[in-house]
């Protein structure tokens, strides 16, 4: 790769941050990089977490993330409906389990009202269970947030990766920035598929957000210590057991331990929290998993008689502030959105709104592009609308969307090759699984996986 | 579309049972199969030994598919390969997608005959990294003998029964070196003369009383920490792939969608000895019933459930409820057959009728323990049925003949096999 032109903007991070601010920024006359060390969009922390499209009833009142993330919530939902990426309104229980616990509820409550959330509100025990009747023995009260909902955290950074390169903005993956050199009014950016140059940098690199604010001369101030969360995935089978997202009291350190619908009909339960110093170690242990189950048991008994279909672990970008740390720095053109901890997918799009109006009134000049395309419509995975082997109008159209090749998953022939064909296809094997869920369900490829490889293998033959 | 019979699932037991109903005159009988060719799991087993028990000849596992699916079509059953039962729409309607669209098919009676899977590594909870290289045989047999993948380097082989060495004998097709079968009982569970014969064949050491403590490897394995059982020693072990055999469970899925209880030792839908599930004219048969057995045992399980089929739907009473809970020997409501530890399962698991035998007159169990020389023992309340002999080894067949059947009094409870002294 030769330097070449001056790009406006260059985005470090592809995760649904960066894309997010990418898919805002394409819709200004400017010319943008979006760079990610990994081979994929969204394959940091974005991919892997408990999928909540939080309300932000539980955020610190004032803070930058509360009001961002209300905002970016808000932004997201009606987003999702144009793009097609899966979201259910389950809404969530926050259950007391201990009279400590119950005491607690009336301060969250008010908690919630300061961050300009009212419809929360007080459900006694039996009507408690009268909503989840599998929940266990001894909740005592818990909190209605009706507008909790769950999404999905695959298709919603591959939705604005799309719409941004649709929009013209170059996606360069396996690019990992090495080095930031900056004078005469741009940047040079070394990377590991070569440099880059660019008037404008922004950081949106996550889990090595302070990397890169050191990289780019930033004004520091913040350290990522990760924060490693393990899940567990129940069967599809177990969905019947729980109606909404079941949220403990939350903590100081984390919001403890859930049991959550996933929008492809599994049961979610987690994540542990613990602190880490590699930045990529996304292990599951035999401790947190033990502690998972112990903790599912009290919540829902039955769920833990269900198959678990995956494990899984996602590592928080948490700093030693509680807030998010997101400024611009109008005389080195620098902007960095880091320590968005664990509301990222939830608040992206508040985000980018914030970050590209701050950039705005820092001197890039946002001149509105006149052919502004809008969202894209992705392949819908979820479980509660309609899939293309359902669809007896897209299977007459084309068989091969009556050709289930994942069993478990329902996946066909005809959406792994439009993944394959798509505007960002899939790497690889992981790549494929989070356009189209194939090799995510119970069998974990018993029954597919081989011919799975095949067909991304012949992709990959035919050189598109 | 109404079919008389439709069978769902063309593996062993499917195909077995449709070529019975065909030749009893059970009328119109629809095989459905997701995968593109029927067959089953032989399809991609390439190993010999078919065929024994049921066709009395032996043969390879594409054979035997093969053999199968042509005697299907030719006894009159209809085939549809890639064509997936993906819920119920009522009370034997099927709703099946293929590439000629989404029907709903009406049966006057069903067979579910869907078969098992192994436990793959998160349903284990082996903790670490998630990295490509861990499988399940499953995967392992269809990417080497269906889509002729090699796979050089390191393989360790999780498990020490038939299907672990069986794993052994795929890797070293592929090109890998087995290091070692890993195995948490105290010793291998493969006939002795075959793990002999294996071993020194391709001088695969069988690791026992050892568990994987952990997977590593970012992107690509790298390898795994073992565990010895006795000592507590860990000790890394690198290897290329990771095979996870056996564990098996039934894959109940169109079985619970469709209202069937579920027996909590087989995982797989409660049956009587017809093969009858809770479900009126609901029947399964095959690894759905029994994780797993030989392909011989699941078609001779199937050919059993067509026969109590095809009497049903002609209005005989054979099967206990189909006959109404009138017929000789019916019980007014099921007796259920229960295991005690360290028994895992048994089945068939129900009885509706003492007059019905089950599949080859004997009831499958399975054991959580190696006992040379055990004695099962039967009761119904204090009442003892019958005693027998029995060699437990787990993941292995335990036969057990159910001559005490007429003994069973249907309103006496529940019918519990235990092994004495346990």
């Amino acid at each position: 790769m030769t330097a070449g032109a001056v790009a406006d903007v260059t985005i470090v991070g592809a995760g649904v941050v960066g894309t997010a601010i990418a898919r805002e920024l394409s819709r200004y006359r400017l010319s943008i990089i979006l760079a990610d060390a990994a081979s994929d969009v969204g394959t940091g922390t974005s991919k892997a977490n408990t999928a909540i499209l939080h309300t932000g009833f539980d955020a610190v009142p004032g803070s930058l993330e509360s009001r961002l993330l209300r905002r970016g919530s808000a932004l997201l939902l009606d987003y999702a409906a144009r793009a097609g990426i899966p979201v259910e309104r389950t809404g969530a229980l926050l259950v007391a389990w201990t009279a400590d616990q119950e005491r607690e509820l009336p301060s969250i409550a008010g908690k919630a009202r300061q961050n300009g959330y009212g419809a929360i509100r007080p459900v006694p025990a039996a009507r408690l269970y009268e909503l989840e009747p599998h929940l266990g023995p001894g909740a005592r009260a818990a909190l209605e947030i009706p507008d909790e909902s769950i999404v999905c955290p695959w298709t919603t950074p591959l939705a604005f990766a799309t719409e941004a390169v649709r929009a013209g903005v170059r996606l360069l993956l396996d690019t990992r920035v090495t080095a930031v050199r900056t004078s005469g009014g741009e940047h040079r950016v070394s990377t590991t598929r070569g440099p880059l140059r660019t008037r404008w940098l922004v950081n949106a690199a996550g889990l090595e957000g302070d990397l890169v604010d050191a990289m780019a001369g930033g004004d520091g101030g913040f350290t990522i210590a990760p924060r490693r969360g393990e899940l567990i995935v129940f069967d599809k089978l177990a969905r019947p057991l729980l109606n909404s997202i079941l949220l403990p009291v939350p903590t100081a350190r984390s919001k403890g331990v859930l049991v959550a619908p996933t929008v492809y009909g599994n049961v979610l339960l987690g994540p542990t929290a613990q602190d880490m110093d590699d930045r990529r170690d996304t292990a599951t242990t035999a401790g947190g998993l033990a502690f998972l189950q112990e903790a599912g048991r009290r919540i829902v008994p039955a769920l833990l008689d269900e198959e678990v279909t995956a494990t899984y672990a996602g590592l928080r970008a948490a700093t030693e502030h509680r807030d998010y740390q997101i400024r611009v720095d109008r005389r080195r053109r620098y902007a960095c959105a880091a320590g968005i901890r664990s509301t990222g997918l939830s608040a992206s799009l508040g985000i980018a709104e914030h970050v590209v109006d701050q950039l705005g009134g820092s001197g890039l000049a946002l001149e509105r592009r006149a052919d502004v395309a809008g969202p894209p419509v992705m392949p819908y995975i979820g479980q509660a609308g309609i899939r293309p082997y359902q669809d007896p109008a897209r299977i007459a159209a084309d068989p091969d969307y009556g050709r289930i090749v994942c069993h478990c998953e329902r996946v066909t022939r005809g959406e792994i090759r439009d993944a394959l064909a798509s505007t960002v296809p899939p790497a690889d094997a992981d790549g494929l699984r989070r356009r189209t869920r194939v090799l995510n369900g119970r069998c974990q490829g018993f029954f597919c996986a081989a011919r799975i490889g095949e067909l991304l293998a012949a992709d990959a033959g035919s050189g598109t | 579309m109404n079919a008389d019979v439709l069978i769902v699932g063309a593996g062993p037991a499917g195909l077995a049972a449709a070529i019975e109903l065909r030749r009893l005159g059970a009328g119109r009988v629809l095989v459905a199969d997701r995968e593109p060719e029927a067959g089953g799991i032989p399809r991609h087993s390439a190993h010999s030994g078919y065929g024994l028990r049921d066709l009395r000849r032996v043969m390879s596992g594409p054979a035997y598919a093969r053999h199968y699916a042509r005697a299907a079509i030719q006894a009159g059953a209809e085939i549809r390969a890639q064509a997936s039962v993906t819920g119920w729409a009522g009370d034997r309607v099927a709703i099946v997608t293929s590439p000629d669209g989404i029907e709903a098919v009406a049966a006057r009676a069903v067979l579910l005959a869907t078969g098992c899977r192994e436990r793959p590594r998160p349903a284990r909870l082996v903790p670490g990294d998630r990295p490509a290289g861990v499988m399940t045989t499953g995967e392992l047999q269809q990417r080497v003998y269906l889509a002729g993948q090699r796979l050089p380097g390191r393989a360790l082989v999780v498990g020490a029964e038939h299907v672990s060495f069986s794993a052994m004998v795929t890797l070293a097709h592929a090109g890998a070196h087995v290091v070692a079968l890993v195995t948490e009982q105290p010793r291998q569970q493969s006939y002795a003369a075959f793990a002999l014969a294996a071993a020194a064949a391709w001088r695969v050491p069988v690791w026992t009383s050892t568990t994987v403590r952990l997977v590593r490897g970012r992107g690509r394995l790298t390898g795994v920490d073992v565990a010895d059982l006795r000592t507590g020693t860990v000790r890394r072990v690198g290897c290329d792939t990771l095979v996870f055999t056996g564990d098996w469970i039934p894959d109940h899925e169109q079985a619970r969608l469709a209202g069937a209880a579920i027996d909590p030792g087989t995982r797989g839908p409660a049956v009587d000895t017809s093969l009858e599930t809770s479900v009126p004219l609901v029947f399964a048969a095959g690894n759905l019933v029994h994780a797993a057995e030989a392909a011989d045992v699941a078609a001779l399980g199937g050919r059993h459930a067509a026969r109590h089929i095809a009497a049903a739907l002609a209005g005989a009473v054979a099967s206990g409820r189909s006959g109404g809970g009138e017929g000789p020997g019916a019980t007014a409501a099921p007796v259920p057959v229960t295991v005690a530890a360290p028994l895992a399962w048994i089945s068939p698991n129900m009885i509706r009728s003492v007059a019905t035998p089950p599949p080859r007159g004997r009831f499958l169990l399975r054991s959580q323990v190696f006992r040379g020389r055990a004695w099962l023992e039967v009761r119904q309340g204090e009442r003892l049925l019958a005693r027998a002999r029995a060699r437990l080894i787990p993941g292995r067949p335990v036969h057990l003949d159910a001559n005490w059947l007429p003994a069973v009094r249907p309103s006496d409870g529940p019918v519990v096999v235990a092994v004495r002294g346990a």
